[in-house]
């Protein structure tokens, strides 16, 4: 899922600053897998900001409402009854989410109040770790399961650099080298030959590189 | 529910959960033990201090232990003076 984290209160505080209506929106999905932006998370920080206000001496009217999703209308259009009684929105979700809040209430100043990082998966509760680029040309059939792209550092196509060491990476001694995981996935797989197939140069027209992407499937439009 | 008492003008609470290794609840304790330290990283960032909230471990047999431990939270939160956050109005 998206992994996200929530920003310092300090940096949210002075987002807020000018306001003293807030709708505070949470959402159901990856933020509350990740434990940025859920119900939870937006009943702490709502409390953080009353008390830190209540401390100043200043108000603050929160309203607390978690959507099921962001990023797609049907549940943002739930808040549009109310969305009107406050000045600002301030949004848990990834990225995607905060800016679709934005386009639907042009009205409303739409504040981050988390950092949107990286395509990743539970390691563990509390731990999240990145796999996925969203390049746009998936090989994981020729390594192994293990992605290139995401896990070395540099995104090599054919093998492990020079910096490789005993299995981990030159940039950070925690990390794993990700070409060996993918020649010790091989291995165990019996598909070590498919390590001497040399991996093209790659088209990044498919990733972000070629501009903002869209997807369109016309057999599915109304 | 921690920050909510704070909101609503309580001056310090402290947790009483069961000696550690002996919960009820097997490891209840200790995801108490870390909850609390989270909430009292939010009050240092929210400016009320951590010394507000306390979690303290005791047997349920140990009325002495837990009128002592009344006795040291009650003294240091009277240190620590009111807190500055008044009744919390504007909550939805």
């Amino acid at each position: 899922m998206i992994v996200a984290n929530r920003k310092s209160l300090e940096e949210i505080l002075t987002m807020l600053k000018p306001y003293k209506k807030v709708l505070l929106l949470g959402c159901n999905e990856c933020v509350t897998v990740c434990a940025a932006g859920g119900e939870r998370e937006v009943g702490v920080l709502a409390s953080e900001l009353r008390l830190a206000r209540s401390k100043e001496g200043q108000e603050i009217e929160i309203k607390e409402q978690t959507l099921e999703r962001q990023c797609d209308h049907e549940y943002i259009d739930q808040v549009r009854p109310f969305v009107g009684d406050y000045e600002v929105i301030l949004s848990m979700a990834c990225g995607a989410g905060i800016q679709y809040v934005a386009e639907k209430y042009r009205s409303k100043p739409v504040l981050p109040a988390v950092n949107t990082s990286f395509l990743g998966v539970t390691l563990e509760q509390g731990v999240w770790s990145e796999r996925c680029q969203g390049c746009g040309t998936c090989i994981l059939d020729q390594t192994g399961g293990i992605c290139p792209i995401a896990r070395c550092a540099k995104s090599l196509l054919n093998g492990p650099c020079g910096g490789s060491s005993n299995g981990k990476c030159e940039v950070d001694k925690e990390l794993d080298c990700g070409w060996q995981l993918i020649i010790d996935r091989l291995k165990e797989l019996g598909q070590l030959d498919r390590y001497e197939e040399i991996i093209p140069v790659k088209d990044w027209t498919t990733s972000r590189d070629g501009g903002p992407r869209k997807r369109v499937r016309e057999d599915l439009r109304l | 529910m921690i920050l909510r008492a704070f909101e609503s003008g309580v001056d310090g609470v402290y947790l009483a959960g069961c000696l550690e290794g002996e919960c009820h609840f097997l490891r209840g304790n200790l995801r108490a033990k870390k909850r609390v330290q989270y909430v009292k990283g939010l009050l240092d960032e929210v400016g009320l201090g951590a010394g507000r909230l306390e979690m303290y471990n005791m047997s349920s047999a140990q009325g002495q232990r837990f009128a002592e431990v009344a006795r040291e939270m009650t003294e240091k939160i009277r240190t620590l003076g009111p807190s500055l956050v008044k009744k919390v109005k504007g909550k939805k």
